[in-house]
């Protein structure tokens, strides 16, 4: 049984001009001691379908789903009592923003206190020992002196590891990772990731690593899902993802990368916009950029073909970088730059 | 000098001055320390580092928004002597443009895109008339991608890469010979960051500019740059043409910023340099090398000595007493 079981997560949100359907259609299966990355672009809903798993969005979001299950518990069920017993504890989360994420009134050693008070209970003493067990775990030098820090007086990178401090306090099975290290630096980015890689691995605990950073994606994930406008395009191991996307998107997102563009005068581009909320086409949400569209993808929506591992959210998934659409035959003629992921850096 | 550099500096250098308070001594903060190079039309030169190591401040004297504390910068071959608070000449003002990292933040919502295209114009050619001033406003939309029925329409109708875009336009609307960009792409989704360089690079043929292209992205760098200065702390700690100090970095903080970048290869696993600790305080910076407390390779001495930017052979400098043991280390471990 995974320990993550969620199938067909949908979330709306009402706004003054009716439903947006933000997320719709997301599976996703996390087995224990599993690294999962979900990736996307900004309005992809990769952040959105994660929230609602917490539990954590407004009363404004409509959350529907076949299932929704965390070890076996349906959290569609729950008591919000209940679920607040899970959220936080067994399952928890850390966000963009270090710095805005942490109570700029109170210690660090307060707000870590707070989580373990909460969920595992003990006395003043025992918390206090394990709040600085936990800030050394997480590599703050001289913890000592940091657990009565507040949390201006620390830099992005500590406040990040605080929080990865607080969200590993109740020895959480999942943890989730809202793009952790976007606001920081890139040696200080090395580190974070390094440190919830170490963590994951002593503790066994299964992680999800939101971002859109593809370079983090390969070096840090086993399993990746691709999102686009708030539809889940595709599920794949990182190694396949990165060798055979079986989306066009994923392909064309994968081919934009300055580093894999080899020594070509110019990047190869996705035309066009991420959809809004006003503007979604009709049939495939992806038609209007993708270069293998035809007249079927502009009228009739896909679904995952039952075979397609990769769950393919497309009409005509790549095979080896080679699109059946009837549409590809033209579309390299005009293009012969195209499935440019082919050509392997050096 | 080369005679044909469109923009030299040569050592410089800007300091900002804290005023002290009850509570605080006053102190000076080294933002930037001797910079030297040279920009050629047509050329690219990258500016790479992490937060706080004055990529900023370079671009802020680069476009004479502040003067330097010290040190002789050069544009189209006219020196800039600038004094604290003074304007510089309009003429000059004129060459060297800047882009910044948001294009929400840096377009104003109350203005049209074609008024916010017009108004250089208006202050710097008084001699055109509003047709003329309109048809060059359009023309420059249709170079940067846009569409002429955008011209009316205001920032907040346009999406991140759009908005980048008519950034760039008016950018361009005074003839500029040298653009600054100050992470221009950072703020852009991968798919739309591709269109946005690849117009930068049209622009550039087009009309021969010179960029300084500051960023923290070290693949966008490595695509676009002709030379890179690697920034720590203020001071410029490797220079030379990208290529070279891509494929052979030589300063240990070079080859610990290249190896911590991720790359989208999940095949590939390197030996990271790896770096302990954060960048120091510019208020209590260490003594000698700045980079020593975080550096594999420091010695005593380093603590001792802040080595200067010396060549290695006639394209790259380095700033570093071991940089023939890091060399030799990086060559093994890469």
């Amino acid at each position: 049984m995974a320990l993550l079981d969620i199938e067909g997560l949908s979330v709306r949100f009402k706004t003054s001009s009716g439903l947006f359907a933000a997320v719709e259609g997301v599976d996703i299966n996390v087995d224990r001691g599993e690294v999962w990355s979900i990736v996307g672009e900004s309005g992809s809903g990769k952040s959105v379908s994660m929230l609602a798993t917490m539990g954590l969005l407004p009363w404004t979001a409509q959350v529907t789903a076949d299932k929704m299950a965390f070890d076996g518990q349906d959290l569609q069920q729950l008591s919000s009592r209940q679920r607040r017993r899970i959220v936080g504890g067994e399952m928890s989360m850390i966000f963009q923003e270090p710095m805005s994420s942490l109570n700029p009134c109170f210690t660090v050693g307060t707000q870590i206190d707070e989580m373990i008070k909460q969920h595992l209970g003990g006395s003043r003493k025992e918390r206090h020992e394990r709040a600085l067990d936990l800030l050394a775990q997480v590599g703050i030098p001289d913890p000592a002196r940091r657990i009565k820090a507040y949390p201006h007086q620390l830099s992005g990178g500590m406040s990040q590891r605080v929080m990865i401090a607080m969200a590993i306090s109740c020895n959480p099975r999942l943890l989730i990772a809202d793009e952790p290290t976007t606001a920081l630096d890139v040696t200080i980015q090395a580190q974070i990731l390094e440190l919830l890689l170490r963590l994951q691995e002593d503790t066994g605990m299964a992680l999800i690593l939101i971002t859109h950073d593809m370079g983090v994606v390969a070096e840090t994930a086993k399993h990746v899902v691709v999102q686009y406008a708030g539809r889940q395009v595709e599920k794949q191991d990182v190694k396949s993802l990165f060798a055979n996307p079986r989306h066009p998107y994923t392909e064309a997102l994968l081919s934009a990368l300055p580093e894999r563009a080899g020594d070509r005068d110019r990047l190869p581009t996705i035309p066009g916009v991420v959809p809004g909320q006003h503007d979604r086409p009709s049939g495939c949400l992806f038609n209007p950029r993708c270069q293998y569209a035809t007249e079927h993808c502009r009228e009739v929506e896909p679904v995952p073909a039952a075979d397609d591992p990769a769950r393919t959210l497309c009409h005509y998934p790549l095979e080896d970088g080679i699109s059946p659409s009837p549409a590809a035959a033209g579309a390299a003629r005009d293009n012969p730059q195209s499935s440019p992921h082919r050509e392997v850096r050096p | 000098m080369s005679r044909d550099a469109v923009l030299s500096a040569v050592n410089l250098t800007r300091h900002y001055q804290i005023k002290g308070s009850p509570f605080s001594k006053p102190a000076t903060v080294k933002a930037l320390n001797e910079a030297t190079f040279e920009l050629y039309p047509g050329q690219t030169l990258a500016v790479v580092g992490e937060s706080g190591c004055g990529k900023s401040t370079l671009a802020r004297v680069l476009t004479m928004i502040e003067p330097p504390t010290s040190g002789k910068l050069t544009i189209s071959g006219h020196e800039v002597s600038l004094k604290e608070g003074q304007r510089p000449p309009a003429a000059l003002r004129r060459e060297v443009q800047i882009i910044f990292q948001n294009p929400y933040g840096s377009l104003n919502p109350r203005k049209t895109v074609a008024t916010m295209l017009e108004e250089p114009l208006k202050l710097n050619r008084k001699e055109m008339s509003a047709a003329e001033r309109r048809e060059a406003a359009l023309e420059m939309i249709a170079k940067v991608g846009l569409r002429p029925e955008h011209a009316d329409r205001y920032p907040h109708m346009f999406s991140g890469g759009q908005r980048q875009r008519i950034a760039i336009a008016r950018a361009l609307m005074l003839n500029p010979k040298i653009l600054v960009l100050d992470e221009p792409v950072s703020a852009l989704d991968l798919s739309i960051q591709a269109q946005v360089l690849n117009l930068l690079a049209d622009l550039q043929e087009e009309f021969g500019l010179a960029y300084v292209f500051i960023s923290h992205d070290l693949s966008v760098v490595r695509r676009i740059a002709d030379d890179v200065i690697v920034m720590y702390f203020g001071q410029p700690v490797e220079t030379g043409p990208a290529e070279e100090v891509f494929t052979t970095p030589r300063h240990p903080y070079t080859q610990a910023l290249f190896s911590a970048t991720p790359v989208a290869d999940p095949n590939r696993r390197r030996e990271r340099v790896h770096l302990k600790g954060e960048p120091p305080s510019p208020l209590a910076p260490p003594p000698g090398c700045p980079f020593a407390p975080r550096c594999h390779l420091a010695t005593e001495e380093c603590t001792q000595l802040d080595p200067p930017l010396d060549p290695v052979n006639d394209r790259v400098a380095v700033a570093c007493i071991h940089v023939d043991q890091a060399a030799a280390k990086y060559a093994v471990a890469g």
